[in-house]
């Protein structure tokens, strides 16, 4: 069994999330794993990937993919997969990687499953797990012919450095005139400060609970205690109290620390999407029914302005 | 200009969603209703076509019958046309089903600008817009907070994980927008009494030219094999704060070593 793993990259550096998946790759045993770097300038970043596992990692190396943009990917992708006739693509949940998922599924009549959490080799075949209707069920979900197409969840697996042979093999870039009639104009991107959520161990967030945007100092003052990052609600990034770069949830990131502190979020289903699969989750909400009870490990149910400011003196005070 | 905006019926946001263990597919059952963000998808054809002056907005869909009650809303909300594809042979449809039957519905409407809402609300599916703009062989904006129309091109922006992008595309495109592109209108008492009026078509698989075998399950490459619950989560615990949760916080921490 072939199995490609798509990494997105960004920058200098490969999507976390995506060597997450090349380690589930590697970890599943069902044969040959080739990775696939496209876009311009990349080649360097082969050896990573062969660092995490791949036997033979596919570089398209070309200025017209320098965007990141979807469809001229899907004709690198079509083309491998055809060429070396490739039964299995795995892609790490982003906006990019929906999208070309997607339009490949269409391109090569493959079969996608998408927000998979786990995937298990048996008899030969391949059965994903996909967590559904606000992860309420767990689904086995299959595909009835090759290539197969799998859409993993955000922070699903975490890398794990492997020694792959790492053979690098140039594609030569095809691309369709659709695939060529939209262009990057512009693309900005927002320096957090501190550490970034995605790779923090330890992440306080803040929610509307907090009441007003000065309030965002508690969650500030906490975080920077417990050495961790500050992530945000969608709620108060678009009352503008806080950047996008920090908002956890359906139209943010999805993060997976080992520990998560909720101040003030109710935990809708939005939210939770993207830091459930946290190790540890604490919630501090004054109001008894908010959801993020129902599954936070420990709940306190309580004046956030109170207990924050108490908490952050009392892990200073441990921490020194 | 023409805009076809592709939307779809959900079960309703007060109906408690389940799986139908025998046909392991949404049971669809309950109270349906138009797919929240598909109702910015329409806000923002309607405001394109007030801007032009001129066009028109046709609303297509796939679904059961029932589907046309969310589609009368749209027309409600001012959309001038309903087309929905509505046939047996298509339930269970994965995405290579469903994004063929929906290509072929639109190839017949060639519309200047195809309009998606960005997910829908009960499969987390952000997926369906990428697919059919690949069948449509025509260039795709997703997650558009913003749009611009200009003469033969449309440029969008969106938030990504690291900033913003903005991508501009020649008409005719597909755009899947995001919730903050708009506040989409209320109908009107007028809206909604004029929208039993406007023409709504009901096509068959057949008439729009989809073969029975490239759709419900014969055109599915996808299965659903088994439903299960999901892994615990372990003890979850719940405490009133008495003065001393700060403590608790701190000893539940040191007890995880987290400290």
């Amino acid at each position: 069994m072939s199995v490609l793993v798509f990494l997105e990259h960004h920058g200098d550096e490969l999507q976390k999330g995506a060597l997450g998946v090349l380690a589930k790759a590697v970890q599943l045993g069902a044969g040959d794993v080739s990775a696939v770097i496209i876009g311009s300038g990349v080649e360097g970043l082969a050896a990573r990937a062969a660092e995490h596992g791949a036997a033979t990692v596919y570089v398209a190396d070309d200025p017209r993919l320098e965007a990141p943009l979807p469809q001229p990917r899907v004709d690198v992708l079509a083309q491998l997969v055809a060429d070396k006739g490739i039964e299995t693509v795995l892609f790490a949940q982003s906006i990019l990687s929906a999208d070309v998922a997607a339009a490949l599924a269409a391109r090569l009549e493959a079969g996608l499953n998408w927000q998979l959490v786990d995937l298990v080799a048996q008899d030969g075949s391949l059965i994903g797990k996909q967590s559904a209707l606000g992860d309420s069920v767990l689904v086995d979900v299959g595909w009835t012919a090759t290539p197969r197409l799998a859409l993993f969840r955000a922070g699903a697996f975490d890398p794990a450095p492997a020694s792959g042979a790492g053979a690098v093999e140039q594609l030569e870039v095809r691309l369709e005139e659709h695939s060529l009639a939209a262009e990057m104009l512009e693309q900005a991107h927002e320096e957090s400060t501190g550490p970034s959520i995605e790779d923090a161990d330890i992440i306080v967030a803040g929610g509307r609970g907090l009441g007003e945007p000065e309030k965002f100092a508690l969650v500030e003052e906490l975080a920077k205690a417990l050495g961790g990052a500050v992530a945000a609600t969608r709620a108060v990034v678009d009352a503008g109290w806080y950047p996008y770069a920090a908002q956890v949830g359906q139209t943010g990131k999805s993060v997976s620390p080992t520990l998560y502190v909720a101040c003030g979020i109710s935990g809708a289903i939005q939210h939770k999407v993207g830091m459930q699969s946290s190790k540890v989750i604490v919630a501090i909400n004054k109001d008894a029914n908010a959801p993020i009870f129902e599954f936070a490990d420990l709940g306190v149910v309580g004046d956030l302005h109170q207990i924050v400011p108490k908490l952050t003196e009392l892990v200073r005070a441990r921490k020194s | 200009m023409k805009i076809a905006v592709c939307v779809k019926q959900v079960p309703d946001a007060t109906v408690t969603k389940r799986i139908d263990p025998g046909t392991k597919r949404l049971d669809r059952s309950g109270e349906g209703a138009l797919n929240p963000v598909d109702a910015n998808a329409v806000e923002e054809a309607l405001r394109i076509k007030e801007a032009q002056g001129e066009g028109e907005v046709v609303v297509v869909s796939l679904g059961p019958e029932k589907a046309l009650d969310s589609l009368r809303k749209a027309l409600a909300m001012g959309a001038d046309r309903a087309v929905l594809v509505s046939d047996e042979g298509a339930a269970g449809s994965d995405l290579v089903a469903t994004s063929y039957a929906l290509a072929k519905a639109l190839e017949r409407e060639s519309a200047d600008l195809v309009l998606f809402g960005q997910q829908s609300s009960d499969s987390d599916g952000a997926v369906l817009w990428a697919a059919v703009a690949e069948r449509l062989r025509r260039p795709m904006i997703s997650q558009a907070a913003e749009l611009t129309l200009d003469g033969d091109s449309v440029t969008g922006k969106r938030q990504t994980e690291f900033g913003y992008d903005v991508i501009r595309a020649s008409l005719p495109a597909v755009v899947a927008v995001a919730d903050s592109i708009n506040e989409p209108r209320y109908p009107s008492l007028k809206g909604i009494m004029g929208a039993k009026k406007k023409p709504q078509d009901v096509s068959s698989l057949a008439e729009i030219g989809v073969e029975a075998e490239r759709a419900g399950q014969p055109g599915s490459r996808t299965e659903v094999l088994a439903l299960g619950d999901p892994p615990p989560r372990g003890d979850t615990r719940t405490i009133e704060d008495d003065g001393s949760g700060a403590e608790k916080i701190v000893e539940f921490l040191a007890e995880k070593r987290l400290l």
